[in-house]
This record gives C-alpha cells, sequence and structure tokens, in this order.
C-alpha cells in the first residue's frame, strides 16, 4: 500500500519492493501533508521510475501500480530500469505470461467489478498452476472512488493433498530418547530506580 | 529467474520517422515495446510531447529515452517560462542532443525530434546514438528503419499536403513493421 487509494504489486526481488514501496509511501505522505490534496497516481509513477532509473536497474524491483484519484482509475507498470507503461490491463514477474494469455483472451472493456475480480483470479491461478516461481493463493486488492477492499485470500485453489488421519501428533517414546536433565532457574527481578516521567 | 524476458532492460526495437511537410510536422512511430523476446506493451506510445507544439519519437532503452524526455520537457517548460514564448524545435532538439552526447557512455537512446515554430516553421531533427544532432527534411530511425530507406528515399518529395505526408509515414511504417520483428503493433501519428 503506498497511499489509502494507491496499491502496488511487487515482483522481483522482495526486499527491492518493499524498500522502494515504503519509501515511496513516507514521500508521497510528506507530499500530501504539503499540498493538502489526495495523492495522484502518477505522482507515485514518477517519484518511483526516477528513483529506480537513479538505480539503472540494480534495484529489482518490477511493479504493477494502481489507483484511483481524483481523475480517475489508473494502472502502470514500473520496471527496474525505470520505463513506465500506461495500460488496461497488466502482469508482471516469472508467471506474467501465463496470466498475460489468460487477459487477452478474457479482457473487455467496461467490465463489472465482479466479472473483474473473476478475471484477476483466473490469471493469476494461470500463473499458480503453470509457474513454478509463482504461489498457491489468490490475493485480491480492489480500489475504487469509495474505497478500498483488501481480499486476502480471495480463493485458496491449492487443494492439500493428504490428510494424516489423527494429524500429526508425536508422544515421547516416538524418537529413541537419550538424556534428560532438568535445569531449575531462578529469574530475579530487579528494579532500577528512575525519575519520574516529566512533560514540561 | 534464467529466462531472457525477466532480466532484460525493456527495448523499443521500433520503427519510428518524421516527415517534414508543407506548413509543419508528420511525426509516427510503431508501438511494440520488448524484453527480450517478449512483448511486453503492444500498445506503447512513442511520440512523447515535450512542448504544446514539438513531439519527439523514442528509439533505444525505454527507460533511458523516457527519463531523458522527461528532462526536456522540463527544461523545456522552464526555458519557455523565462523566453516568455513558445520554444523553437532547434532548441528542444539542442536540449536531447546535449543530454545524449555528454551521457553517451550510459545511454542507449535514438531520438528523433519534430515540431513547429514561428521562426522556421516545420522542422525535423535526428539525434541517433551517440548524441549527433542533424537536420533533415525528413528521417527514420529504429531497427525497422533498415528495411525502408529504399522506399522512403524513393518515394519521398518536398512540400507534401498534410494528408501525403500522412499517408506516406503510413505506407513506410506499415512495410518496415510487416519485416522488422522488433516493430508492430499499431502505427501512432501526430
Amino acid at each position: 500500500g503506498i497511499a489509502a487509494n494507491i496499491y502496488c504489486c511487487g515482483a522481483g526481488t522482495a526486499a527491492d519492493t518493499q524498500m522502494t514501496t515504503d519509501l515511496i509511501s513516507s514521500q508521497l505522505e510528506l507530499h500530501r501533508l504539503a499540498t493538502g490534496r489526495t495523492p495522484r497516481v502518477v505522482s507515485a509513477l514518477t517519484m518511483l521510475k526516477q528513483m529506480l532509473f537513479k538505480y539503472q536497474g540494480h534495484v529489482s524491483a518490477a511493479l504493477v501500480l494502481g489507483g484511483v484519484d481524483p481523475t480517475g482509475p489508473s494502472l502502470y507498470t514500473v520496471y527496474p530500469h525505470g520505463s513506465t507503461d500506461r495500460l488496461p490491463y497488466v502482469t508482471m514477474g516469472s508467471g506474467s505470461l501465463a496470466a498475460m494469455a489468460v487477459f487477452e483472451s478474457g479482457y473487455k472493456d467496461d467490465m463489472e467489478e465482479e466479472e473483474a475480480m473473476q478475471l484477476v483470479a483466473s490469471a493469476i491461478k494461470g500463473g499458480i498452476f503453470n509457474d513454478l516461481g509463482s504461489g498457491s493463493n489468490v490475493d485480491i486488492c480492489v480500489i475504487k472512488k469509495t474505497g478500498t477492499r483488501y481480499i486476502r485470500p480471495f480463493e485458496t485453489p491449492i487443494e492439500p493433498r493428504f490428510h494424516k488421519p489423527g494429524g500429526y501428533v508425536f508422544p515421547l517414546g516416538t524418537t529413541a530418547v537419550g538424556q534428560t536433565k532438568t535445569l531449575e532457574h531462578t529469574f530475579k527481578v530487579v528494579v532500577e530506580g528512575g525519575d519520574a516521567m516529566e512533560t514540561s | 529467474m534464467e529466462e531472457e524476458w525477466a532480466n532484460s532492460e525493456h527495448r523499443m526495437g521500433t520503427s519510428i520517422m518524421a516527415v517534414q511537410y508543407n506548413g509543419g510536422v508528420v511525426v509516427g512511430a510503431d508501438s511494440r515495446t520488448t524484453t527480450g523476446s517478449y512483448i511486453a506493451n503492444r500498445v506503447s506510445d512513442k511520440l512523447t510531447q515535450v512542448s504544446d507544439k514539438i513531439y519527439c519519437c523514442r528509439s533505444g532503452s525505454a527507460a533511458d529515452t523516457q527519463a531523458i524526455s522527461d528532462y526536456v520537457k522540463y527544461y523545456l517548460h522552464l526555458h519557455s517560462a523565462e523566453l516568455d514564448d513558445a520554444p523553437t524545435v532547434k532548441t528542444a532538439a539542442s536540449l536531447f542532443q546535449l543530454l545524449c552526447y555528454n551521457n553517451k557512455n550510459n545511454l542507449s537512446a535514438g531520438i528523433i525530434v519534430g515540431g513547429w515554430d514561428k521562426y522556421d516553421g516545420g522542422s525535423v531533427y535526428s539525434i541517433p546514438i551517440g548524441g549527433a544532432m542533424i537536420r533533415q527534411p525528413y528521417t527514420i530511425g529504429g531497427s525497422g528503419s533498415s528495411y525502408i530507406y529504399g522506399y522512403c528515399d524513393a518515394n519521398f518529395k518536398e512540400d507534401m499536403t498534410r494528408e501525403d505526408a500522412q499517408q506516406f509515414v503510413i505506407n513506410a511504417l506499415s512495410l518496415a513493421m510487416s519485416r522488422d520483428g522488433s516493430s508492430g503493433g499499431v502505427i501512432r501519428l501526430a
């Protein structure tokens, strides 16, 4: 989350995407306080692209940036080298080809919210099932003029394959017991004298 | 990941061109941006407006050219506020040249500047990789341009009408896009 009305998905190096997102989120908050206005997606976009370009691709953050601001809804991709694209539908990451295949066959302009959510879930599932680098759950974030809904998880398409009857409980003696030693340790609590807290 | 498209920079293989006609300039480009052999954006807009009547066509690295044109747009805006007049195409092209030449070791950018100002009318400037700048009646650029030098030399005429100039650009870019793998999508004109 970059701002209340602007969210960012990250692919690439997790540390890079987190630190970059946090940095821009902090800069945007200061900007919001200075201007007194709801932040715009293009502001976050410009801050992100200028930072990533400065690091010439060494900060491995590939981001999908979306949000709703006073100019309307918008969706962007941001690449590690600092280039950006504005598009109606985007995918990033190792599973992006599988997900884009789903979008290219299923996308229509002016979909309803439910339809769009189902399409996004299908695209992500394309990545989950066909790409080793993609995980097991579908998380969705819906951003509207009226507010943001963060649905985590939206779907859990991977069924657990094995259920052990009785569950995983291992009584003492399942593995060989070598030695048993009990240590008693008493903790001494020391309260050091301190000054009373002052507010003046 | 070892995938080529996961690690490569975004490139605009591209076919771009600008043509001066009687009264102005027509600029045109394809819309394909690739990362390796994956098409990252099949509807990109490579025609960037840097001022009211001046456009640039971008080819080469997507990140480099976006950053450069953002700088030029900013400097040009500042310059025109100080000048209290619309900027000239020559000024815009010079700014591009300054950035491209002085940072030539770190940039991969081929740019065409086309626009109109009251002193020179319509003008087209070509700034290839390396940072040279030259004014030409028309110019082509990008990887797809190699395939249409013959067509363009045979079909270009000075002082065409706007419709003829637009048709010339459309025909030339279509031919380039059909032969060059790194160019494709739609043709954008401005």
